[in-house]
């Protein structure tokens, strides 16, 4: 790693705790963590480790209870609630494990949305998500309502979506979770390719090993710790 | 921000109740904005009667024609007057006039009360709006009767050649005529003397006294209240009539605009349960707007402007099914007089604005807490649900 390039995220003895009623839940504890501009990152663990946590916490959706998060040099702590969803439009691209596309939009509306959060012109719009399209090979299925959609194509408009906006970080919730062995696999490619071709940074959860295996470094996670 | 193509596709993607939220709403909207054309109407039909140039006598104390009874002298004195018009023939241009309800029989055994006017001489000629049909004017000294043509047909023998029976006599109907759409349109006109003895009545109820130009009106007026030998009220013939209206269109509008404020609280509350429901059921792409940067305002307008369309669509159905009524005719009571009238919707421009700001408003509220409820959402719960 450049020493003269800071990393994409950087997590400093982040912990997050839940409150259930009196009981305290620690759900994560003191996770030091980086993650290079450009790399492609997978977390493992068993179910309730706390990986979904981790990622919301690096995408901007939850704030830690403890320690600092910082993601493209900036401390997250330091935006209000708003400021915190204009930088997660501008910053980040969102992956679902069940894809939450708009089921009365098209596949090319499905796209467009969060350009509308933007300053760019109509034109400008269906520029970039006639190329987002492109990029995961479902041009001709643009005017597709997701009922129309097998999964895999769904979740392929959906990635779509997550880079339409040229963002800096791709968070993926297990992205392959609900898909077959083939449509798994697509799905996986279009990652390589959007990190090797488009050096996206890629912070993918996922519980397949066999998915796992397409990123550069895989973490494991066991009870909140980050082995 | 968020696209309204968004809440238009789910509104029609839940068609049933969208549309039984919107008939709902349009149901009330239809409500209030009928209510108010029919008060328009009376108002509207009642005080075409009047002209500017007019003036009506009254005994002082009374408002209307049928409780009032004059001084036999006063109109002769009055009529001298420099204001008053003069006829072709150089006659001032003023008439007593007797004014009694009589009651026709109507088919199925009803009885509808009418207002009968005593004319004299000037009668007509102080009315300029009135004329003749068909047939003639009662010749004076006969018991000859014209009617106003919206009670031709409306009892027996109410049409020329025929005759009608009343305080025992009987009275053959020689003339239909029109008064621009007023109220005398409603009246049955008979000689003054014939139709007063008749009712035991041996001096006018009111008298009409036209004067030469409309600026006259209140130079007059305060003639005849200055003048201590009487005891007149005089007003301008479209005051009169407007005040006969006001009564009843007031009393229409309070009942009408009441009964939809009551109705508008179900409409409202059915909105309500419609985008709770549109709400609950997306959950989750509200989440994925959210995560992806949508505002919470912007989640809160979205809520709020697809309850505004059910509002808006139900103000216009409702307006337009309102609009449908002015085809329709009503008769009912003068409440002051106790004679029928007849009258339609009348539709106004504002009236129609109202009824969609009304429409708007009610789906507006009805979105307001499922909005607010969408917009609390955090963020981590809707993407779980
Ligand atoms: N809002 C919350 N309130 C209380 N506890 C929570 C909340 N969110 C998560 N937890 C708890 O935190 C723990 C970790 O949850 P998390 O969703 O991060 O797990 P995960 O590793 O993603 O599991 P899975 O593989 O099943 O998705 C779980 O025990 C969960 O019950
Ligand atoms: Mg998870």
């Amino acid at each position: 790693m450049d020493a003269a390039v800071p990393p994409m995220v950087r997590l400093q003895g982040v912990s997050k705790v839940y409150r259930r009623g009196s009981v305290e839940v620690p759900v994560l504890e003191s996770v030091d963590l980086s993650i290079a501009s450009g790399a492609f990152e997978a977390f493992m663990g068993p179910s309730g480790s706390g990986k979904s946590t981790l990622l919301n916490l690096i995408s901007g959706l939850d704030r830690p209870t403890t320690g600092v998060v910082e993601v493209a040099g900036r401390d997250l702590a330091q935006l209000s609630d708003a400021e915190l969803a204009d930088w997660r439009s501008a910053h980040v691209g969102f992956i679902f494990q069940l894809y939450n596309l708009l089921p009365v939009l098209t596949a090319a509306e499905n796209v467009e949305l969060p350009l509308l959060l933007t300053p760019l012109s109509r034109a400008e719009r269906r520029r970039h998500v006639a190329a987002a399209l492109e990029v995961v090979g479902l041009s001709h299925r643009r005017s597709h309502r997701p009922s129309e959609l097998s999964g895999g194509e769904q979740q392929r408009v959906a990635i779509a979506r997550a880079i339409v906006t040229d963002p800096d970080l791709i968070i993926a919730d297990e992205p392959t979770g609900d898909l077959d062995r083939k449509s798994a696999e697509q799905v996986l490619d279009l990652f390589e390719a959007l990190h090797h071709g488009l050096r996206k940074t890629l912070v993918m959860v996922t519980h397949d090993p066999n998915a796992a295996e397409h990123a550069e470094r895989i973490h494991h996670l066991e009870k909140g710790v980050l082995q | 921000m968020v696209p309204l193509y968004y809440n238009t596709r789910s509104l029609w993607g839940r068609r049933l109740s969208t549309g039984l939220t919107v008939m709902g709403l349009g149901l009330v909207v239809f409500v209030f904005a009928a209510v108010l054309m029919l008060a328009r109407g009376i108002e509207a039909a009642l005080s075409a009667g009047g002209d500017p140039s007019n003036v009506v006598l009254l005994r002082e104390g009374t408002d209307s024609e049928l409780g009032s009874f004059m001084e036999r002298d006063a109109l002769r004195v009055l009529s001298t007057a420099p204001e008053v018009a003069s006829s072709v023939e150089g006659e001032p241009l003023a008439a007593g006039e007797v004014v009694v309800l009589v009651a026709l029989p109507r088919d199925g055994g009803n009885v509808m009360n009418t207002t009968a006017r005593g004319i004299s001489a000037q009668s007509v000629a102080a009315r300029p709006t009135v004329r003749l049909v068909s047939g003639r004017m009662p010749r004076p000294g006969t018991n000859e009767v014209a009617l106003g043509a919206s009670l031709l047909g409306r009892t027996p023998g109410a049409t020329v050649g025929g005759a009608l029976r009343f305080a025992q006599q009987v009275w053959p109907v020689v003339g239909v005529f029109t008064a621009g759409g007023g109220a005398f349109e409603s009246e049955l006109w008979a000689d003054g003397r014939r139709l007063g003895s008749a009712f035991g009545r041996d001096g006018p109820s009111s008298a009409i006294v036209r004067l030469s130009s409309p600026t006259l009106v209140d130079t007059f007026i305060r003639r005849v209240e200055a003048d201590p030998r009487f005891t007149l009220k005089a007003q301008s013939e479209s005051n009169y009539w407007e005040e006969q209206a006001t009564a009843l269109a007031t009393f229409i509008r309070v009942l009408g605009l009441f009964v939809s404020f009551v109705f508008s609280m179900g409409a409202i509350l059915g909105a309500m349960i419609t985008m709770y429901a549109q709400v609950a059921s997306r959950i989750a792409e509200l989440g994925m707007l959210r995560a992806v940067g949508f505002r919470r305002r912007s989640v809160l307008a979205s809520v709020m402007i697809e309850s505004g369309l059910l509002g808006v669509t139900g103000g216009v159905l409702g307006a337009l099914a309102a609009l449908a009524m002015r085809w329709v005719d009503i008769r009912t009571l003068n409440f002051q007089t106790f004679a029928e009238v007849s009258f339609g919707f009348a539709p106004t421009p504002g009236i129609l604005l109202a009824a969609l700001l009304f429409g708007t408003g009610m789906g507006l509220l009805g979105g307001l807490l499922p909005a607010l409820r969408a917009a609390r959402l955090s963020i981590l719960d809707a993407l779980r649900a």
